[in-house]
């Protein structure tokens, strides 16, 4: 297929080689339309969040109020920390005016007169290269006033984070750009009704902005073709583990994880079997080797598989692999990552990772396994925010689906010292 | 406290938020990169700066695991041991690295060399096992390769 989000163009960061590409034709044609036309393209492609959440766009930005009587957001959310999760750095590194213009577009759309791009920390070096970007887009009358003579305004700033996975979570993102600790809000309010700085605010993924342009530019009844109808578009799939080529490869969705593993990831080394895959990032649940047939990268052949299409961040596990440590390597995550507020995160993810510490060393008793279900199953959606079940669906799956490993690392009655 | 040079970037930060408050992550890491890290004067300074109480200051740096508090090793070396290292090494690279600074995951190297970090997934799974030195990402590490790098850094 064609690539459209990370085209195989040398130095397409370089605002002049992107231009000469079709760049920014885009906006010139999206400041030709009236703001709502932009957002029903926007929904009328069918595109949905990159981030985890696969909400509809459109429908995301009609959420937002009408006018220019006062001050609005848009966040685009850059904070790419789900571990199995680097396509974003990609849209950073090698084409970051997609997503610029995709941010303009946005802005002119729901009339938002400021915007932030909320980058991890660790990623200093590509805030450098998106700063570089701005700066390129704003000499270039891309950003900034009466842009290309339109009448229309916006500002697009970086905002670097500072080392927090929970900062990646909408509410928290906001609360980390006002200069606050991480914490997640409850909602309602949404962020549409009270946002960051308590006004209506938009939240998008990186990957999601870098979308627009390719629908204003072909048209949302040719975006929509592409993929699966519920759930079209590009996708950026970052393949890690035990694979011969991991890396980020851009295919549309639908196509099989079969066949994003052992064709354009060129397979499992030494032709090892597939003991387990994470279809979308440690968040999601995980799904055995043997049961992978017909299973698709997009949202609703992952629902029905039983796990979720998340930030399409795909981790191969081959026959070798302890999935008892991976557990708990992912377990000591979360509870690294909770932020504190909520008691059953803040404990529970305490527990978990307590407990797979014990099947680790073979010093676990066979109720634990059970135990782990129950702690997760009250961690599950008693939080303030999606950390919990993050934390909670892993070890639900992983216990149901490969019972027999945790089984086998119960300590043995009969060692024990008389 | 900050130079006047960061002072005028702090003063350029400003347009970018509707308050001061909003300006604290970029101007504590103005002041790391000044210092190297965020001693309890320099919070102090900040708060005053953008006038918000010491207590959120420290809340701050705190919460956040890229801010130090204390002072690091001349490099400070961060070694991802999340999943998709795991599966491809990473356990080699902690021992490489730990063995070649004196120092365990947590600690400075007796030198003041080396400060060394267990970090979780820094989004690059595709070049995994991975270490970052300051800014930079070293990706597709082999025990070998990891002992090259360390020995370089003078």
């Amino acid at each position: 297929m064609e690539k459209f989000i990370l085209p195989d163009i040398p130095n397409l960061h370089n605002i002049d080689v992107y231009e000469q590409h079709g760049g920014y034709q885009a906006l010139r044609k999206a400041l030709q339309m009236k703001p709502d036309e932009v957002i029903d393209e926007v929904k009328k492609s069918g595109l949905r969040g990159r981030g985890g959440a696969c909400f509809p766009t459109g429908l995301k930005w009609s959420f937002m109020p009408k006018g220019n009587d006062k001050a609005k957001y848009l966040c685009v959310n850059g904070d790419e920390s789900e571990p199995g999760t680097f396509k974003d750095r990609q849209i950073f590194e090698f084409n970051p005016h997609v997503m610029i213009e995709g941010i303009i577009i946005g802005c002119y759309a729901m009339g938002i007169p400021t915007a932030y791009i909320y980058i991890r920390g660790e990623y200093r070096k590509w805030i450098k290269m998106v700063d570089q970007a701005l700066a390129d887009a704003y000499a270039k009358g891309y950003i900034g006033e009466n842009i290309l003579g339109s009448g229309f305004s916006t500002n697009v700033y970086t905002h670097s984070g500072a080392g927090a996975y929970i900062c990646g979570e909408e509410s928290a993102l906001m609360n980390s750009i006002e200069g606050e600790r991480g914490y997640p809000r409850v909602k309602p309010p949404f962020p549409a009704q009270k946002g960051v700085f308590g006004m209506p605010t938009t939240i998008n993924n990186v990957e999601t902005m870098s979308n627009v342009p390719l629908i204003i530019n072909k048209g949302a009844e040719w975006y929509s073709k592409i993929g699966v109808a519920k759930h079209p578009g590009p996708i950026l799939v970052g393949i890690s583990g035990h694979v011969n080529k991991p890396g980020v490869y851009e295919v549309p969705t639908g196509v099989t994880l079969l066949t994003l593993i052992n064709e354009y990831a060129g397979g499992v080394p030494n032709g090892k079997k597939i003991k387990a895959v994470i279809p979308g990032g440690s968040s999601t649940m995980i799904l055995r080797g043997e049961n992978l047939e017909g299973i698709c990268m997009d949202a609703d052949s992952l629902k029905a598989a039983g796990s979720s299409v998340g930030t399409a961040g795909l981790m191969v596990m081959d026959e070798d692999t302890d999935l008892v440590r991976v557990l708990s390597r992912i377990s000591h995550f979360y509870h690294h990552e909770s932020c504190g507020q909520c008691t059953p995160c803040r404990e529970g993810t305490g527990w978990l990772e307590k407990m797979l510490h014990r099947f680790e060393h073979y010093e676990a008793r066979t109720e634990d396994i059970d135990m782990l279900e129950n702690v997760a199953n009250h961690i599950e959606g008693n939080t303030i925010c999606a950390l919990g079940d993050a934390a909670a669906w892993p070890v639900q799956s992983f216990v149901r689906r490969f019972r027999d490993e945790f089984e086998k690392r119960v300590k043995q009655e009969n060692t024990v010292a008389a | 406290m900050l130079t006047q040079e960061n002072l005028k970037k702090v003063e350029a930060l400003y347009k970018k938020y509707p308050n001061k408050k909003a300006a604290l992550l970029p101007v504590l890491w103005i002041a790391q990169e000044q210092e190297g890290w965020i001693s309890e004067e320099m919070m102090r300074y900040i708060g005053d700066l953008l006038e918000v109480p010491h207590a959120h200051v420290l809340g701050v740096v705190t919460f956040y695991t890229m801010y130090k508090s204390k002072p690091h090793g001349k490099y400070h070396i961060e070694v991802c041991t999340n999943v998709s290292c795991m599966l491809r090494g990473s356990d080699k690279i902690r021992d490489v690295v730990e063995k070649h600074c004196g120092a365990k995951f947590g600690e400075t190297s007796a030198d003041k060399k080396f400060s060394v970090s267990e970090v979780e997934c820094m989004g690059a799974c595709g070049g995994a096992p991975m270490i970052a030195i300051g800014e930079e990402y070293y990706e597709n590490l082999t025990a070998e390769k990891t002992e090259q790098l360390l020995s370089s850094l003078k």
